[in-house]
């Protein structure tokens, strides 16, 4: 490694590349980039990759039990647009040098995680609405700024991954509007999933800044153009008024319009829930991975008959 | 299971509609080009994003070295007449 022999070729190295950065130059694969730029980028991007596959599963519970055959069809093709989400991010990934075996390990492991948000069941239909307009609303939001990012491949993915999400959340609002206009039961299953959503999504963007473990290197770096807190503020602006437009009311007592800030404050989130989740202790934690495994697992002799049928194709065409 | 694999690396170029370039959209995992085509099909045109794909084994993609950016691309930094601003056109002289 240059590290011990040339440091000297390395700082200027490093030079070179946060001149670019600051710039606003995009880094490609194949540019030089500090170890720790990489180290962080593959955690994040990974990590994203997980959240979106292991996201199938929530709303997988409901596929069978879909009110209509329309939403079934919508639900169905939200739910591979997940899995395509994920595929476009473990691509971004693998061009950092990380393999897709090694990220699929770690995943199994629990070595890398992948958003807390999914370790909380769909107990009803309302709950699929809930995510998709509060939980994919929130993952726009971010999503949105790290459009934006440096990184080309994560950038890319992230504008195509933008254009496809803005479905995913119009039919989850659809769904709690409908709720809304129905029977008194319906409306208070559509309030219960509120009730449950809410603070989860807030706590999807992450601790508040001043507790942020990952954040200076992101922001001289710009793999990150937001800090947490002002992204959860955002999401939160947008969504009060789509609540009250269909009836909803947020479950903060504390949630008031602030005049000197123009924004909404709101009141303490509860980080003992967010890490106690984080940890492995949420409700389906051990339930997610078990069944990532068994998936996984399930479809060995499919992988294996593929490349088994690539040999024997290849020795036909010699 | 003795040794897993996640299949050979693919990269996807999409052409929107006839008469457009081909473009770089992304990557597919693939043990052979049927499945390449079909995975880049369900991965990237899913909104009827494309009219044509081409999928190319990754390892047979040769790409130029960004280190050497400066040197290889130099021949073309100080040939400014090959632009049409370079070249002084006649007073009053119109469409050219």
């Amino acid at each position: 490694m240059s590290i011990n022999t040339a440091p000297a070729i390395d700082d200027a190295r490093l030079s070179k590349f946060e001149e670019s950065v600051q710039r606003g130059d995009a880094v490609e694969p194949r540019d030089w980039m500090p170890e720790a730029y990489r180290r962080h980028l593959i955690r994040q991007i990974s990590q994203h990759a997980h959240s979106e596959v292991i996201g199938m599963q929530p709303e997988g519970n409901w596929i069978t039990r879909a009110p209509s055959i329309r939403a079934k069809q919508i639900l169905l093709a939200k739910i591979q647009d997940e899995g395509g989400h994920g595929l476009y991010l473990y691509s971004a990934a693998e061009t950092l040098g990380i393999s897709r075996e090694e990220m699929i390990e770690q995943l199994q492991t629990g070595k890398a995680k992948y958003s807390n948000i999914f370790n909380y069941p769909t107990l009803t239909w309302a709950d699929i609405g809930a995510i998709g307009w509060l939980v994919d609303g929130a993952a726009i939001v971010n999503q949105v700024s790290l459009q934006r990012t440096s990184y080309g491949p994560y950038s890319r993915a992230m504008v195509r991954i933008c254009k496809e999400e803005s479905f995913h959340q119009r039919q989850g609002y659809e769904i709690m509007a409908t709720m809304m206009k129905g029977t008194p039961e319906q409306r208070e299953m559509a309030q219960d999933a509120m009730n449950r959503w809410w603070w989860p999504s807030l706590m999807m963007f992450g601790p508040h800044d001043s507790d942020s473990p990952h954040s200076s290197d992101a922001f001289r770096w710009k793999i990150k153009r937001h800090s947490n807190d002002e992204l959860r503020t955002k999401f939160i602006d947008k969504t009060v008024q789509q609540a009250e437009v269909i009836g909803l009311t947020i479950p903060d007592p504390e949630l008031k319009w602030n005049e000197a800030t123009g924004h909404y404050d709101h009141g303490e989130i509860n980080w003992e829930e967010f890490y106690r989740v984080i940890q492995g202790n949420g409700q389906c934690n051990k339930q997610r991975i078990a069944h990532h495994k068994k998936a996984h697992n399930d479809g060995a002799w499919v992988r294996a008959a593929a490349e088994a049928y690539k040999v024997k194709q290849a020795v036909k065409n010699n | 299971m003795a040794t897993d694999t996640q299949l050979d690396l693919w990269e996807v170029f999409i052409q929107s509609r006839n008469g457009s370039h081909h473009m770089h959209a992304g990557s597919v995992h693939a043990s052979d080009r049927k499945m390449a085509l079909q995975n880049a099909r369900d991965i990237y045109t899913r909104r009827g994003e494309g009219s044509s794909i081409w999928v190319v084994p990754a390892n047979s993609i040769v790409a130029s070295n960004p280190d050497d950016a400066d040197m290889f691309f130099d021949p073309a930094d100080d040939k400014v007449y090959r632009h049409p601003t370079f070249y002084v056109m006649p007073e009053g002289a119109k469409q050219i």
